[in-house]
Formats: structure tokens, C-alpha cells, sequence
């Protein structure tokens, strides 16, 4: 092959552009389902704000950033600002990113109290207002003021909450078996067996969530980490004061594979133990409805994941009971939650995040959510304005003054663990790892600071 | 934002890049003289020089000094995150998954490409031969792992289920019962790089199979006429005229096997052992947070690509040489 002869030619340019235009999430203008006119004398406190624009960044997409929009919508309409709602589904390491790199969201929805502590640690986060504090004070309490507290400094307002030590089952089921709802892990025991006669597996599970499998579990063995001990030892547990592969753990992940790894259990309608790390978590309780199991535990956003039709009701196709304690007075209850980070003190932006915490909120996101699929621990929320029976049994759960509330531990770990090695070894112990091998490895890769 | 807003800035982002072309462009026409050309090429690499440096060279240098750091970046730990990389157990399984991938793709896939580019040669209807097995190449690595992952897909052996698996499926029909492909390493490893293979093996016939056809016509007939037979041509003939172009070929599908991330994302999330550097890479840099392991992970990524791009290099010029 020979070489072009050397000689400067006209350069001819053409410009390929791919242009990625990112589909903007907010700005519409319909109105939602927060209904008739909006009494502005509860704003009043806010000033007029026109012209000022808030950018909420978060890793709720459509269809649930519906209701977050429809409910900013009074705070919109009395003050003059607008709030500017970015969903985004990458958003857990992209919010570090751009935190990184200088160019933070005014305020950003954090799912977990882990990457909260990784946000205030890049220095860009700033502090909530006295007003925010007090809201907090007021309306959740000491343990969620807690998990929204870094270092002492207090940062993020709860927004949303989910209540996970939750079991599905199929009323109908229930009562054509003459079988009661079980109030003791004993008589869960006692209910699995029983169902269990003649070769049926009760439960049924599904961990596959992309490079996220594995999750499912971890709540599971947290519950019963607040079960076989306490929630001294849980607290001492997710702070890592005792080690994660103490006996307390091991003891609690054990408790959690007389189910998940009984071959008599599961895995109903889906297979054997080894296919629950194949079936998908949104999968996993569906055979409940086809009658191949009886039994499934997952959180309360599980609501809508059952097809459209299914009657989530205490007499309807399929509804939940509290996964029980130890004892019947025993009411551990373990849950989830988002917080509101703001990374930006402007008055606006302070006001709105006051706007966030208060009950007022919490009510107008109630009131816009009509297919349900919300709940939060606010205990200024009126229970009634909840839609849906799930809801409604979540929020009397968390204002119940008996129940002691956990947060999500593997959500407070370092993400190393929380978001990492937690979930790929829990992956390794349903496809047949022991549990030994499996807490002394998450152990092993706890971060050393 | 609103559309019109997007649309002017995006009509202004374009106008600026015609009149910063049109500056060069300009510049580069001002010059005379004996060295014009010398400084026309300068002022045309200039721009594209900064670029990369702003682009390339400063994240690069940037990665290799957060190799050195702690996981937050903050304090230094030496070689420690390269000596995590190569005694901690998890990170051992994802070298061993890597050296099977960067082993087994290139090779299989080269020679599947070469033993079909030769089978097709000069036959009927070459032209349709060649799109099939052209036609994965098209499929982005995502779109091809998720129509593997229903090949691979598994329904429980139970009355009133169907398999929805392909593979399954034969197995099934053949009397077996169905599998868990993904599961039990390390032969999920191998089912992975069966996708790889599948979108690679076309790009390696079309190379190959174009320098099948510049192979001289009057070495064939010199050797036909020396009583060289079908597998001898093959073998002194054919093979060592197209070396050159297996070589490009062998490299190009390593480099692309060795940054391999899509599939094992898609299809494993890196879970039941299966992760590889490049998904490692992302995974402690995203999800753990450990910047100084994922960067140390990158780097390492980096240094082994070097050998072969050189390599590569080298070769093309000593083909373009002859």
C-alpha cells in the first residue's frame, strides 16, 4: 500500500451531530389531584417568591413522580415559585457525581441515610433550618430525626416512608383454610408447616433486581435480626460496634433460611431454593394469585406491583399482615424511607424544604396520590385521606405508640457493603453458600476508617 | 427549561462550533511561505490536542493518582488498592473471569469467522451467507445480551409451565430436565462469552473473508500448479498471506473483549461470580464508593489494553510498509 502523495488539500468538514435532547421530566401544567382552591393563608409564611426556581432532583420517575409534582402545586400557586422536578433513574450515583463535581440540585430526595452521610461528606451539603428541625420535632420524633442527622448536624426532613416487615397472603385462602392470622414467629412457624402438608410450598421469594439482586434478602435477615435480638443489638449491629459476622447475625440470617432455604417452603409455583435468586423481586409474590403459594414477604410498595384488577383489601385477592415478633406484645417494625438534602440555603429554597416537612405536605401528598402507594410517618398525616387499606395499615403502624421503629439497616451501611458486598454474598447464600462463609466475607470488606 | 430554550441554546452550541472551525479554518489559510506547512498541520492538531489533553490525558493522569488514594479520595494508601486487586478472593474471581473472557472470545470468535469466511467463499448466494451472521454485529451489546437472556431463561420444571427458554426448551423436548444456566461458575462465565462470540464472529468474517479475496490470483494458480490441494492451499497458501488481517482481527475483538461491561451488566449484573475489571470497575466506583479501588481497577484495565494496542499498531504499520 502506498502512502498518499503529500500535499494540503482542501478540507472539506462535515459535522455529524448527535444531539441528545434530554426529556425534561416537569413543567407541566395540568392539574392534579390535589382538588378545588387552594387556601393560600398557609403560605402566607413563605413570602412571595415569585420569579425563584427550585430544582428537586430525585430517583423517582414517572409514574410516581406524579403525585410529588401534583403536590407541590399549592406551594407553586401561593408563592410564586416553581419547582423544577428532575427524575432520574440513575440517580444514586449520579447525585454523588454531580455533588463531586460542584453542580448540585438545589435539593435531592435520598432514599438512603448511607449516601445521606456520603452527600454531607463532600462538603456541598448544607444544614436544614431551625423551621425544618422543628417540623421534625414536632411531627416524626427522636429515631427520624436520627437517620437524618450526620455528625450531630441535622440535615434532611423524612418525606416518605414504606413499612417492610410485611407478609402477603390471600384472605380468601386464609379463610377457606380456617387458618388465623399468625401473631408470633412461632405461629408463623406453625402456619408455614401446615400449609406445607401434602408437598405445597407455602412461600415464595424472587431477589433478582438487576445488579442490585440480593436486596430482598437483606431485609429479611434485618427482620429477623430485630426479632432473635433486639433493637439495641440491631442499632450496634448496622453501626458495625459488634462485629457483622457475630453470633446475634449469623443467628438471625440462620432464622431467615428455615425459610428461604427449606426445600418444604419454597420456592411456590417458581421452582426450587436456587430460583429465587433467578426470579425477579417484582415476580417473586405473584404465584400467591395463581394459588401456587401462600406466603410472601416484601415491603408495603409491593402494592403495586400486583397486575391491574387484583383487590388489595382485607377481603380482597391479596392483602398483608405484619410479619409478627417474638411474642405477641413484641412489635418490631422495620422500614424505609426518603429524606430531603438540600445542597443550597437560598430563602426559596429553605422555604420550600420547610414546606416539605410540614404536615400540610404530608396531607396534600396524600390527597394526590389516588391510586395510594404512599405513606409516610408523619404523624400530623390524617390516616383517613390515605386511599388505600395497605396505606392505611402502614401509617396506624408507624403513629402506633407500642411499635418500635428500625430504619432499613443495609440502607445505613457503608455503601461498600449496603450497596455491594451485602447483597452479592447474600446472592452467593440462596444459590448455596453457607452462612458462616457468607456473613465473614461482608465482614471482611467492611470499609477500615 | 422549555423546547424553544433547548432548541436556541442547541442552534447557538452549533453556531459556535462553525465559527471556532471557521477561525482554524481561516488561520490555517493566512499562512505562507516555505514552513506553511507545517504550521497549517499545527494549528489544525492544536485544537484537537487540547481536547484531549482536556478530554483524555488529565482524567487519565487524574485516575492513576486516585489509584494511589484511600476510598474517599482523601488520604494516600501507596499500592494498596492494587494489592487488594490481587489477594482479595472476589476481586481474584474477577481476574480469573477476565483472562477466561480475553482467552476465549478473540480466539473462538476469530476462528469461527475464519472457518466460515473460507466455507463461503465463492459460493451460492455468498452475499445472504454473510448478512446472517453479519447481523448481530448491528445489535448494540444491551439488545444482544437480553435476547440471550431469554435463550438462557429458566421456568421451573412443573406441570402447567412452559419453558420460555430456548435452551431449556431443547432440553426439555430432548427428555432433560431444565437448567439454571447463569448460576454455577464457572460456566455462567463461558454462556457470557458465548454473546460476545455471537456479535463478534461476524465482524472477524468480514475482515478475514475481504482478505480471502485479495489473496493474488497467480500465487493460487503457481501453487495449484505445484499440486498444492484444498487444505494445503489453506495452510501455505492462504493463511500466511492473510496473517496480517488475523492479527488486526485477533487484537481488535481483545481490546473490545477486555473493556467488555454491557453484557455482564445486562445479563448477570456481575452477580453468582461473573463480574469482569471494566463491571468491577464501575461497581466500586458507583455503587461501593471506593474511588481508589475503582480507579486502581481502570488503571489496571488501561495497562493491560496497552500491549495489545501497541501491538496492533505495529502490525498495521508493517502492513502498510510492504
Amino acid at each position: 500500500m502506498a502512502l498518499p502523495p503529500k500535499r494540503l488539500r482542501t478540507v472539506a468538514l462535515v459535522g455529524a451531530f448527535s444531539l441528545a435532547l434530554a426529556a425534561c421530566g416537569g413543567g407541566g401544567t395540568t392539574a392534579g389531584g390535589v382538588t378545588g382552591d387552594v387556601d393560600c393563608a398557609d403560605y402566607e409564611k413563605y413570602g412571595d417568591l415569585s420569579g425563584e426556581s427550585i430544582t428537586v432532583y430525585t430517583g423517582i420517575v414517572t409514574p410516581e413522580d406524579k403525585p410529588h409534582i401534583d403536590s407541590y402545586k399549592p406551594f407553586e400557586q401561593c408563592t410564586g415559585a416553581s419547582v423544577r422536578y428532575e427524575g432520574d433513574k440513575s440517580f444514586e450515583a449520579q447525585v454523588l457525581v454531580r455533588a463531586q463535581a460542584g453542580n448540585p440540585p438545589d435539593l435531592a430526595i435520598i432514599p438512603q441515610p448511607g449516601l445521606l452521610t456520603q452527600l454531607v461528606g463532600t462538603g456541598k451539603a448544607v444544614a436544614a433550618p431551625d423551621e425544618v428541625a422543628a417540623n421534625v420535632d414536632e411531627f416524626w420524633g427522636e429515631d427520624w430525626k436520627g437517620y437524618g442527622t450526620v455528625d450531630g448536624t441535622f440535615y434532611a426532613a423524612p418525606l416518605g416512608a414504606s413499612m417492610k416487615s410485611l407478609v402477603w397472603y390471600s384472605p380468601a385462602e386464609f379463610e377457606e383454610k380456617g387458618i388465623e392470622i399468625p401473631t408470633t414467629l412461632d405461629e408463623l412457624k406453625e402456619v408455614s408447616d401446615e400449609l406445607a402438608e401434602g408437598g405445597r410450598k407455602p412461600w415464595c421469594a424472587g431477589i433478582s433486581s438487576g445488579e442490585a439482586t440480593g436486596w430482598p434478602i437483606t431485609d429479611w435477615h434485618e427482620d429477623f435480626m430485630l426479632r432473635t435480638s433486639d433493637a439495641e443489638t440491631y442499632d450496634k449491629w448496622v453501626d458495625h460496634e459488634i462485629p457483622f459476622n457475630g453470633p446475634e447475625s449469623a443467628a438471625a440470617l440462620d432464622a431467615a433460611g428455615e425459610y428461604l432455604k427449606n426445600d418444604k417452603y419454597v420456592n411456590g409455583g417458581l421452582g426450587d431454593v436456587r430460583s429465587i435468586a433467578t426470579t425477579t423481586f417484582q415476580d417473586g409474590g405473584l404465584p400467591i394469585l395463581e394459588g401456587n403459594c401462600s406466603l410472601h414477604r416484601q415491603a408495603s410498595f409491593y402494592a403495586s406491583n400486583w397486575p391491574e384488577g387484583t383487590e388489595v383489601s382485607e377481603d380482597g385477592d391479596v392483602f398483608a399482615f405484619y410479619l409478627p415478633g417474638k411474642t405477641a406484645d413484641e412489635k418490631p417494625v422495620l422500614g424505609g424511607g426518603e429524606f430531603l438534602l438540600a445542597f443550597n440555603d437560598r430563602p426559596a429554597v429553605q422555604a420550600f424544604q420547610i414546606y416539605l416537612s410540614s404536615d400540610t405536605w404530608a396531607n396534600n401528598k396524600a390527597e394526590a396520590s389516588p391510586n395510594g402507594g404512599w405513606v409516610s410517618a408523619n404523624k400530623g398525616l390524617d390516616v383517613d385521606k390515605l386511599v388505600s387499606p395497605i396505606d392505611r395499615l402502614a401509617a396506624e403502624t408507624f403513629q402506633d405508640e407500642g411499635a418500635v421503629f428500625r430504619f432499613d439497616g443495609s440502607d445505613q451501611m457503608p455503601g461498600a457493603i449496603g450497596s455491594n458486598e451485602y447483597w452479592k454474598q447474600a446472592t452467593n447464600w440462596i444459590t448455596g453458600q453457607d452462612t458462616k462463609t457468607t456473613v465473614d466475607a461482608i465482614e471482611r470488606a467492611w470499609p477500615k476508617s | 427549561m422549555s423546547a424553544t430554550d433547548k432548541f436556541l441554546r442547541m442552534g447557538l452550541a452549533v453556531a459556535m462550533f462553525l465559527a471556532v472551525v471557521g477561525v482554524i479554518l481561516f488561520v490555517a489559510s493566512r499562512f505562507r511561505g516555505r514552513s506553511a506547512e507545517r504550521w497549517v498541520a499545527l494549528t489544525f492538531l492544536l485544537p484537537t490536542g487540547l481536547l484531549v489533553a482536556i478530554g483524555l490525558i488529565y482524567p487519565g493522569l487524574r485516575t492513576i493518582y486516585q489509584s494511589f488514594l484511600d476510598a474517599g479520595g482523601n488520604s494516600f494508601v501507596g499500592l494498596a488498592n492494587y494489592a487488594t486487586i490481587f489477594t482479595d478472593s472476589g476481586q481474584l474471581t474477577v481476574l480469573r473471569n477476565t483472562v477466561l473472557w480475553v482467552v476465549l472470545t478473540p480466539f473462538v470468535a476469530t476462528a469461527i469467522g475464519l472457518l466460515y469466511a473460507i466455507l463461503i467463499d465463492k459460493a451460492r448466494m455468498e452475499a445472504l451467507a454473510k448478512a446472517l451472521i453479519f447481523l448481530p454485529m448491528a445489535i448494540s451489546f444491551v439488545g444482544a445480551s437480553i435476547i440471550w437472556k431469554f435463550v438462557y431463561e429458566f421456568r421451573p420444571d412443573q406441570p402447567g409451565v412452559n419453558q420460555i427458554g430456548l435452551l431449556n426448551q431443547i432440553l426439555v423436548s430432548l427428555g432433560g430436565s431444565p437448567r439454571q444456566w447463569l448460576l454455577d461458575e464457572p460456566w455462567n462465565t463461558l454462556f457470557l462469552i458465548v454473546v460476545m462470540i455471537w456479535i463478534q464472529a461476524g465482524f472477524a468474517m468480514t475482515v478475514l473473508s475481504a482478505a480471502i479475496k485479495a489473496v493474488p490470483e497467480d500465487i493460487v494458480e503457481a501453487a495449484r500448479l505445484d499440486g498444492v490441494k484444498r487444505l494445503g492451499m489453506f495452510r501455505y497458501v492462504t493463511l500466511p498471506t492473510i496473517a496480517p488481517a488475523v492479527i488486526v482481527v485477533l487484537t481488535t475483538i481483545g481490546i473490545a473483549t477486555l473493556k467488555v461491561f454491557d453484557i455482564v451488566r445486562t445479563m448477570t449484573g456481575g452477580q453468582f461470580n461473573t463480574s469482569v475489571v471494566a463491571n468491577e470497575f464501575y461497581s466500586q466506583s458507583f455503587r461501593s464508593a471506593n474511588q481508589g479501588l475503582g480507579a486502581a481497577l481502570a488503571t489496571l484495565l488501561f495497562l493491560l489494553v496497552i500491549p495489545i494496542v501497541a501491538y496492533n499498531v505495529r502490525q498495521l504499520r508493517s502492513t502498510e510498509a510492504r
